[in-house]
């Protein structure tokens, strides 16, 4: 992006070719820098971005994958997705959204690659399955996995959108027979901002896109490589039921008062407090609605092998990794109770020993006196 | 700790090996008294204000795995019944911390029965043999226990593994927890953030967390009932030697 790509349009021409005004233009760049979380004074800075720099090429591919991503992105509203796609990238490759099929596409893949070396994001939506070389998942004739390292080979970063790309979602569940691996595990060389969620929120998707645009870098990652900004806090500390959680007010069944209320939905299970997202504070479909408020709990999909963690409906889950699957409660009684009763076996034991030896050296008390 | 001391023959006119972890100067000291001062003011208040810690932390614990049915008395912006029960816990897990380290630092001021819970001499043969010799005892195969003024071996397994150890884990997965409600950029989330990552996120760290608080109250039943059944059946006070510090032998017999 820092190079200039002189044979591609800035966003302000494509935005005013479109017809949209000046005016419009600056009040998408103010929706823009708040939906970022940036304050007022990073406005001129977007518009300033968006009037000098060209589109950033960007490749989407897909994997093994649902496509909740893709459906996810283009609900966005702030920006519009339209506005991301049109305007913002030059999105020059993407299986599910572009016009061109077979041998057109996988043209422009590789014309993409060629013409913009070392400049274009890569997209990658889903993951490769490693098993049988690759073969569980084949697109344009080959293994998907041939295509993700070829077009990461040239790609400045490359972006793992959702929970399948990121840590392997569903497929790579145990006992994962595909052998389906999430991307930073087969792509060792680039930077990857991981965004997930199954699907990641759409506001997510492209205010990252819109960052890395803007400010010509990553956003700032966290530990696992997730943009701190949206992933830096769990959903249950943003809540607006957790006012019921703190005063102790549950819902304990589905169709009990307490739901009805909106009460808060630990006793159900909900991974809100253990599930790093923006969920609680973005929402979905333009702010309107997310699980929680919806009267279901957080079922943790931003997180790491979230398939793999038990049950969705308890809070204290199955540690699958005895090889058995129990949770700590029902490992934690049964061992208590074994340890009880034995116990309880061992002080029976004692204290008829210490009466059979009582009633023993009587006898030869009595004698002696005798 | 081995029976070498030449002049321990001659005191006592006969070869008894020490037992657990005494010392020439207990030794002189049972002889002339039947009691020994084993557990320092520190130690005992130590044991209790953990014991306390630890009895609070399990039932909070357990409850905020599986909270109590919901009480509704008022708006719930005036209601804070799970917010205090989540308090319980952390204050008294912080307690429990301090107490730990403040335990520590007595092993290192301390006399040395302060020190017995810390290590396990896992290379001293004779140790061994007395592991053996209270196992056998607990067995109901001897006849009568040896006498012994700090744990004796099987305690000292039982403290090291269960406390040393199990305190250490407990102290360790639950700060790792606690860093997540104190925020990505704290100290504790900077230090502990990663060991959630390891384990395979905060849920399995919950969780393991969980299975930890299990692991302590099998401790509790076993130590609980192992003191007092000591306290009747074996040579030596117990229960009142963690109030008043002494341990007081029921006989004179010197090995």
């Amino acid at each position: 992006m820092s190079e200039p790509v002189p044979e591609i349009e800035t966003f302000y021409d494509v935005m005013r070719r479109q017809g949209i005004t000046r005016r419009s233009f600056m009040k998408y760049c103010s929706l823009t820098a708040s939906a970022l979380g940036l304050g007022p004074a990073f406005v001129p800075q977007i518009a300033h971005a968006m009037e000098t720099k060209p589109r950033t090429p960007v490749i989407w591919v897909h994997g093994l994958e649902c496509t909740c991503c893709s459906e996810s992105f283009i609900r966005s509203a702030h920006p519009l997705a339209k506005d991301v796609v049109l305007s913002m990238i030059s999105l020059d490759y993407d299986d599910t959204l572009m016009a061109a099929a077979g041998h057109a596409a996988e043209a422009a893949m590789m014309d993409t690659i060629e013409k913009y070396k070392g400049q274009y994001i890569l997209a990658v939506e889903g993951n490769p399955p490693l098993n049988e070389d690759g073969m569980f998942c084949i697109t344009g004739g080959k293994p998907f996995v041939e295509k993700l390292k070829l077009a990461a080979s040239d790609a400045k970063a490359v972006i793992s959108w959702g929970a399948c790309a990121s840590y392997g979602c569903v497929q790579a569940a145990k006992p994962n027979p595909t052998q389906a691996t999430p991307v930073h595990k087969v792509i060792t060389d680039k930077p990857i901002i991981k965004v997930p969620g199954c699907p990641p929120i759409a506001e997510v998707m492209t205010g990252v896109i819109t960052y890395m645009l803007t400010f010509d870098r990553l956003p700032e990652l966290d530990r696992q490589g997730r943009p701190a900004m949206f992933y830096g806090q769990r959903i249950h500390d943003k809540c607006y039921r957790r006012p019921h959680f703190d005063a102790g007010q549950f819902v304990e069944e589905w169709d009990d008062d307490g739901a009805r209320k909106g009460f808060c939905l630990y006793k159900m299970g909900c991974k809100g407090p253990t599930t790093y997202n923006a969920c609680s504070t973005v929402r979905w479909n333009e702010g309107v609605s997310f699980p929680i408020q919806s009267g279901h709990g957080c079922i943790g999909c931003s997180e790491d092998g979230f398939w793999d963690h038990g049950t969705f409906y308890d809070r204290v889950t199955d540690l699958t990794q005895f090889g058995v699957e129990a949770n700590a409660d029902q490992i934690g009684v049964a061992a208590a109770g074994v340890v009880g009763a034995g116990v309880a076996a061992h002080a029976a034991i004692s204290a008829l020993k210490s009466a059979q030896s009582k009633t023993q050296t009587k006898p030869t008390q009595s004698k002696e006196e005798a | 700790m081995t029976d070498v001391s030449p002049d321990r023959g001659a005191a006592g006119g006969q070869h008894h090996p020490l037992t657990g972890d005494l010392t020439e100067e207990d030794r002189a000291t049972i002889t002339r008294n039947s009691s020994v001062y084993v557990y320092e003011a520190p130690v005992r208040l130590w044991h209790w204000i953990n014991a306390a810690a630890i009895l609070v932390l399990c039932v909070t614990g357990y409850l905020i795995g599986r909270p109590l049915p919901s009480v509704e008395m008022s708006e719930a912006t005036h209601q804070f019944v799970f917010g205090y029960i989540r308090f319980a816990h952390f204050a008294a897990a912080m307690i429990m911390t301090v107490g730990f380290f403040g335990r520590i630092y007595w092993s290192f001021v301390g006399n040395h029965h302060s020190r017995q819970m810390f290590k396990l001499p896992l290379l001293n043969r004779h140790w061994w043999a007395e592991v053996w010799d209270e196992a056998r005892w607990y067995m109901f195969l001897n006849k009568r226990p040896k006498k012994y003024v700090g744990h004796n071996p099987l305690a000292q397994v039982a403290m090291f593994f269960f406390m040393t150890v199990g305190m250490t884990f407990m102290i360790v997965t639950g700060f790792a927890i606690y860093a997540e409600a104190e925020g990505a950029g704290s100290l504790l989330e900077t230090v502990l953030g990663p060991l959630r990552d390891l384990v395979g996120g905060s849920q399995t760290m919950h969780q393991i967390h969980r299975l930890g608080m299990w692991a302590i109250v099998i401790f509790m039943i076993i130590h609980i009932y192992a003191a007092i059944r000591e306290d009747i059946m074996s040579r030596q006070t117990m229960v009142s030697t963690m109030i008043s510090g002494t341990r007081t032998f029921k006989d004179d017999d010197p090995d």
